[in-house]
């Protein structure tokens, strides 16, 4: 061994520099940024309309994908995907829309509240369906899928109902009068208050770990199954905001509203720069997505494409961002 | 103030290990198992205070199994486990660690996609504590990098440290040596010391029976899930405990096959002809190394981790792009860029990680037969006669316990290895690269393989062999290289490549007097 001694003292590993680190982390989320900033001159050039009445509609149009993607960002990222987004902001779409038509702004905020609460629970549920059974969360979701769809039906069978016009102001209306959209404030508050504190905290740690790598995480002593049943239960109440926001923002209860807003939000988070395989991303970049998603269909029409052909470039383009980011992040890991 | 002491000899004095006293841990009559295969029958173990505690066991004898029931990785059915006299039952790891059990598991508990920072943060550990254990154990790791970035054997260390920061009275270490390079573990040995100094306990679990013999004071074997045994391995020695391990006939058996081959390694036949020739190969780490591998011989390679032997093995496997250099096979320039290519041309691998290269969820049959699929480049029906008779020629020839042939995830390590060797033995190979191939299995399978890699040499193979256990070099090899910063620093003939040399050769020092 005594050959042995000659190697050095202390061993030393220096990982890769720190702004390339910080490029890995983060890189992603701010090109969706650029681009969704990339978009907006183009956007005005095309559009003839004020400024701030165009920031408006965008803001509102965007608002339930805004939910729903940050809802199947917190899914994905704990390892999971949840198919039945869509048709459970449906079921609160026209939960809310027949329950709140006669209330005052003050009952109808008491019974999103409630709403909120349900939403979340159901959602939980759907999880601990998932960990008791072992069933793969695609499986389960789906089903849930077609329950949502029938219950919704159940509650309103066609498009009817409303929400106090104060409520309704809560999405399509501004702060103070200074023209900035509340549909964007509350994006940005429901980030901070609901998932930023947890991002740093244990239970935030803790779904991004079990979407790691699971194995890992049992054996750091996380409750992996507990872990997984809290995001669906966030994940439940952003569902539940993105069906408030619907009912807010359109005015109306109608079953099918949801339909588009399951695949829409896996759209959203692809490009937002989450992995589906879980453990990586964040939801400052899947809101950003959220956003160009809504601005080019909104460009499309503005350009007056065909509305069919609208939907070719839109997933045209969701392909070739991921393949373009995809190709980028190989180069800096390499 | 652990330098000096570091620098003492490894071999720990015997003291006083107090027997009469309540031992520190008893577990007695643990049994488990899964479905209807019986992976712990009943074990007994007992560990006294201040004492590193070997638990030894060939593949699939029941060591990791009795390890999970300890931490509350898994429930046992039966049997019960006390720590200091009293009852405790581990539900969970975390509750292991604060019943005075801490564990470092063979697979590393540290979520790939957090920062090392935040991964301490999500278990509660004090990101001081842990870097002042580091720096004891003389190791410096940046903790905002991604644990995924991290090269495996640091996160072994890592492990290690974070286990440390509980001061636990049972330091568990499951395999903890299987993935570090020498100097590592001998970092680890420090700390085994450094423990039983303290007054607490280890218990050890490693296929390395040098390493039990000079840091264990005593020694549980396992067979079968049952404890065949206690004994103070320093009196036995190694031959005793593999006796133990395997049972008397299986050790016969073992003995005689070790001294058939050994004859074998010894004459340098005429030198066959060159199957493999590598001249200036430049690929990652790798800065130009040229050789030779010849039919009939087995080549060893050997290198502490990370000096360009991965990149070596992955480029001549086709799975990576030479950057410089010229390879030759049987005389034609070869460029691999796929397995394939390199497939083709009877260049077959031996990887180090056992499910990269299986298909886990299939049977053990499909497995052998997967490279046959391409070989007959006709489109038609599988000739299933032909495959079977392969199939079962390879089973047999490596002796692969087919119990759990269903799926081959469900077999032991060993088994598994033998898995990955047999399916190139089924469609026949020029040249074998074996990349740690004994990695993590035991010592009556480890012979098998060593006299299997002789005996395919002696049948005209050639065979290019890496290990991380560097007594395994003069056993199998006819002549080692060995690497050092991606370049060559020695050639030894096989029998010469005893521990001392290869350890200067691969820290790069020149050999002295007439080695070289």
């Amino acid at each position: 061994m005594s050959t042995a001694s000659a190697a050095p003292a202390a061993l030393e590993f220096r990982g890769a520099a720190p702004w390339r680190r910080a490029l890995r982390l983060h890189g992603w989320t701010v090109a969706v940024w650029l681009v969704l900033l990339a978009m907006v001159p183009y956007w005005r050039s095309l559009s003839e309309g004020d400024f701030k009445f165009d920031l408006q509609a965008l803001a509102i149009d965007a608002l339930p994908l805004c939910f729903a993607a940050m809802a199947q960002a917190i899914v994905v990222i704990s390892g999971g995907i949840d198919l039945s987004i869509g048709s459970l902001m449906a079921v609160v779409n026209v939960l809310s829309a027949r329950e709140m038509v006669d209330m005052s702004v003050r009952q109808a905020l008491a019974f999103s509240l409630l709403i909120l609460v349900l939403t979340a629970l159901a959602s939980g549920l759907t999880g601990l369906i998932i960990v008791l059974t072992r069933i793969p969360d695609i499986v389960v979701t789906l089903g849930m899928l077609f329950v949502w769809q029938g219950v919704a039906l159940w509650i309103m069978e066609i498009p009817g109902g409303g929400v106090p016009v104060s409520f309704g102001d809560l999405a399509v209306g501004d702060v103070g009068s200074t023209g900035i959209p509340n549909a964007l404030v509350a994006v940005f508050v429901a980030l901070l208050v609901l998932w930023v504190p947890l991002r740093w905290l244990r239970p935030g740690l803790a779904i991004y770990a079990v979407g790691s790598n699971r194995n890992s995480a049992y054996l750091s002593g996380i409750g992996v199954a507990r872990t997984r049943v809290g995001a669906y239960m966030l994940a439940g109440l952003f569902t539940g905001l993105g069906g408030l926001a619907l009912s807010a923002s359109s005015g109306i209860g109608d079953p099918n509203s949801g339909a588009t807003y399951t695949l829409n939000s896996v759209a959203a988070v692809v490009l937002g720069g989450v992995s589906l395989l879980g453990g990586v991303g964040g939801l400052v970049g899947v809101i950003a997505a959220a956003y160009v998603l809504t601005l080019s269909k909104i460009i499309l029409l503005l350009r007056g494409t065909d509305p069919n052909y609208a939907n070719v470039y839109q997933g045209a383009l969701i392909i070739l961002v991921v393949v373009i980011g995809g190709l980028i992040t190989r180069k800096t890991r390499s | 103030m652990e330098g000096a002491a570091s620098r003492r000899p490894l071999r720990f004095v015997r003291g006083a290990v107090n027997s009469t006293a309540t031992p520190l841990l008893e577990a007695r009559g643990v049994a488990k198992h899964y479905g209807p295969v019986v992976a712990l029958r009943s074990a007994d173990l007992s560990v006294s205070a201040g004492e590193v505690h070997a638990l030894l066991g060939a593949n699939g004898a029941g060591k990791s199994t009795l390890v999970k029931c300890l931490t509350g990785v898994t429930r046992p059915d039966m049997g019960t486990i006390s720590v200091a006299g009293r009852q405790a039952r581990a539900r969970s790891p975390m509750h292991a660690t604060r019943l005075g059990l801490s564990p470092v598991f063979q697979d590393p508990a540290l979520v790939p996609d957090l920062s090392v920072t935040q991964n301490l943060r999500l278990t509660g550990s004090s990101v001081d504590a842990v870097r002042s254990q580091l720096d004891e154990m003389r190791l410096k790791v940046s903790f905002r990098e991604l644990v995924g970035d991290l090269p495996l054997p640091i996160l072994r260390m890592l492990d290690l440290a974070r286990a440390l920061t509980h001061d636990p009275q049972l330091l568990i270490l499951d395999e903890i040596t299987a993935a570090l390079p020498s100097d590592l573990a001998e970092r680890v040995f420090d700390v085994m010391r450094d423990r039983r100094e303290r007054g607490r306990s280890v218990l050890f679990i490693t296929h390395r029976l040098a390493e039990v013999i000079a840091t264990c004071d005593r020694a549980t074997i396992l067979r079968d899930g049952r404890n065949v045994g206690t004994m103070v391995p320093q009196e036995g020695g190694e031959a005793r405990i593999v006796e133990i391990m395997l049972g008397p006939e299986a050790a016969k058996a073992e003995a005689e096959a070790s001294r058939r081959d050994e004859p074998e390694a010894e004459p340098a036949e005429a030198e066959g002809d060159a199957v493999l020739e590598l001249n200036d190969i430049r690929v990652g780490g790798v800065q130009g190394i040229s050789f030779t591998l010849r039919r009939g011989e087995v080549l060893g390679l050997a290198a502490l981790e990370g000096q360009g032997q991965d990149e070596l093995f992955e480029a001549l496997a086709g799975q990576r792009k030479l950057e410089g250099g010229e390879l030759r096979v049987r005389g034609k320039a070869f460029r691999p860029r796929h397995p394939y290519d390199a497939i083709r041309r009877k260049i077959v691998l031996v990887p180090p990680d056992r499910l990269l290269a299986l298909l886990p969820q299939r049977s053990v049959r499909e497995n052998v037969a997967a490279p046959l699929y391409n070989t007959p480049l006709r489109w038609g029906p599988i000739n299933m006669r032909e495959e079977g008779r392969r199939v079962r020629r390879a089973v047999d020839a490596l002796q692969i316990d087919m119990r759990a042939a269903r799926q081959v995830r469900r077999l032991s390590g060993g088994n598994q290895q033998k898995v990955t060797i047999a399916r190139w033995l089924a469609s026949g190979f020029a040249a074998l690269l074996c990349n740690d191939p004994t990695r993590g299995i035991d010592v009556g399978t480890k012979r098998q393989v060593y006299a299997l890699l002789r005996e395919l040499a002696a049948d005209g193979g050639a065979i290019l062999f890496f290990s991380s256990e560097l007594a395994e070099f003069p056993l199998v090899c006819d002549r080692v290289l060995a690497i050092y910063g991606g370049r060559l620093t020695a050639e030894l003939a096989g029998p010469a490549a005893d521990e001392a040399t290869l350890l200067q050769a691969m820290h790069g020092l020149e050999l002295d007097e007439a080695v070289a």
